[in-house]
């Protein structure tokens, strides 16, 4: 990787050649990334180009057939799930994933059983997030899709992560919406949180990241900081369109 | 007044099917396993009993103090090994897995104890005698305190699921186990739990039963295991209230049948099942499906 970022030291989260299989397919192949301390770092790439397996695969919920997982200097490619999310690795999932017979405060009280020390406390969430405190007692089944999204990142806030990881915050929600979830992302990352997110809308990544990498069929296309890249090049990494650029690592 | 008997004594026999059946209930709601061991487990909670007032001399009424804990140990430790191994391969092997556990507790009683059958006798004391209402109803103390202690620990689960951390976790477990994961929770462990509790509620079912009734090594499959299936299955799957109103549906279905012929009692709850599968298959207390 040789993009001229300020690698101060190792990075936070390190992966290093990893390989995912689901039964016969191949979703990643010798896919590399490494995200350092304070990163927005966005992966984006067309539907099916492993981006959301990438992420699982960091939160432990598959296990990769090669490669490796490194987080704060520590072999974690064998740890389960759990053991890596009270390490300070948080993910909200795809699809959100909230737990639907609990209410708002349960989904934030079990976001925070085992949570870290840190700046961030359910009461911190009500406040993010104006409107959650009044509608506290009620299930998540009865919210608006932005409100369970913000819910669910709530519930990954909490537990006082290291490295956030979100996964299609954008699907399923209206523009609007969206956007006014971005919007609270530099008040997160106000108390020191790197972020490693999954986007489909290149867009949106490209407005909030300090680095970008391109997926495509499980292979990394296109890797550097947002201004480094034309839209030409993005174009061409998100749907394949140049064949010379398959390797990873992007001379622009 | 035969008839008003009738459904008295049912209602309170319902009790007792509701305590063999929370924990039936309790583990399938929470990590989809048909414990065809459970009506087994009870019966073997019956004869730690038996061993344990032999050994220590406890009273038969407190001897559940010991025997509970026993059991809610071997459900953690089972749910962590066998249960936890099936499930990892398929919901269908936990059916063969707690077949074959049902098997060997029946056969392991069989052998090492033997086939005659046992009762927790409780000896001369107000809970074997009964009290009249009017001329023709005797209600047994015994069946009064079984049906309080169903509605004690209906409420204490309860209690347990809605108000506690460890009570929390289950359901979220119950709701989504990797998105637990995700929050640091090991769902084995959770899964241990609620294991233990549905043993200990077993085990609470089986000494109960031995008070009231006489029991042998295959009354765990012949007689509990089904009643239990049909007080779950009629009160509603994964509804912990649904399971008393199961065990009172049955417990009264029966005592009817009873009242008409005494050979009908056991067919009477059995038709009333069948009327509730064909009917209203999701049970009388079914919960609203979740999005």
């Amino acid at each position: 990787m040789n993009s001229p970022r300020q690698e101060n030291g190792t990075p936070l989260l390190e992966v290093s050649e990893l390989t995912v299989h689901h039964g016969q397919l191949r979703a990643l192949d010798h896919v590399s990334l490494r995200v350092f301390a304070g990163e927005v770092y966005a992966i984006i790439g067309a539907n099916g180009a492993g981006k959301s397996t990438l992420l699982r695969t960091i939160a432990g919920l598959h296990q990769p057939t090669d490669g490796a997982i490194r987080y704060d200097g520590k072999d974690m490619t064998k740890v389960r799930p759990e053991r890596r999310a009270t390490a300070g690795i948080a993910m909200v999932p795809e699809g959100r994933r909230l737990f639907g017979s609990l209410t708002v405060e349960e989904n934030l009280q079990i976001g925070a059983t085992y949570a870290r020390k840190g700046p961030w406390t359910i009461e911190r969430v009500y406040e993010l997030f104006g409107w959650m405190r009044e509608r506290r007692a009620q299930r998540t089944a009865q919210l608006s899709g932005g409100e369970q999204q913000s819910v669910a990142i709530g519930r990954a806030l909490v537990a006082n992560p290291r490295v956030l990881m979100l996964d299609e915050l954008s699907l399923g929600l209206a523009p609007v919406v969206v956007q006014r979830i971005y919007a609270m992302l530099p008040q997160i990352l106000a108390t020191g949180l790197t972020v490693l997110l999954v986007e489909q809308d290149v867009s949106q990544a490209l407005r909030v990241a300090s680095h970008l990498q391109c997926l495509l069929e499980g292979h990394t296309t296109l890797e550097g900081r947002p201004s480094e890249v034309t839209p030409a090049q993005v174009e061409a990494a998100y749907f394949g369109l140049a064949p010379e650029q398959d390797e990873e690592g992007s001379e622009p | 007044m035969a008839w008003v008997n009738a459904i008295i004594q049912g209602i309170l026999t319902g009790g007792l099917y509701a305590l063999f059946a929370c924990g039936l209930s309790l583990m399938f709601g929470v990590m989809k396993v048909v414990n065809l061991a459970h009506g087994d487990l009870a019966i073997l909670g019956g004869y730690i009993a038996l061993g344990v007032i032999a050994i220590t001399h406890v009273p038969v009424l407190w001897s559940f103090l010991i025997v509970v804990p026993i059991m809610a140990v071997l459900g953690y430790v089972m749910q962590r090994t066998m249960i936890q191994e099936a499930l990892d391969r398929s919901i269908l092997t936990t059916l063969l897995v707690t077949f074959g556990l049902s098997v060997v507790i029946e056969n392991g009683l069989l052998q090492f104890v033997n086939a005659d059958s046992h009762s927790l006798g409780v000896g001369n004391s107000i809970i074997t005698q009964s009290f009249s209402l009017g001329s023709q109803i005797q209600i047994a103390y015994l069946l009064v305190l079984i049906f309080a202690v169903a509605v004690a620990v209906l409420l204490g689960l309860q209690y347990f699921l809605s108000a506690s951390r460890y009570g929390r976790m289950i359901r979220a477990v119950a709701d989504d186990r990797e998105a637990a994961q995700l929050s640091g929770i090991d769902y084995r462990h959770v899964f241990g739990i609620a294991a233990a509790i549905a043993f200990g509620t077993v085990a609470l079912a089986g000494i109960a039963y031995g008070m009231y009734s006489q029991f042998a090594p295959t009354t765990g499959t012949d007689t509990i295991l089904l009643f239990a299936f049909a007080a779950v299955v009629i009160g509603g799957l994964g509804s912990l209230w649904g399971t008393l109103l199961g065990g009172i549906v049955l417990g009264v279905a029966q005592q009817i049948g009873a009242q008409i012929n005494i050979s009908y009692e056991v067919l009477a709850g059995y038709i009333v099942l069948l009327a509730v599968l064909v009917f209203r298959p999701q049970g009388l207390t079914a919960r609203k499906a979740e999005s």
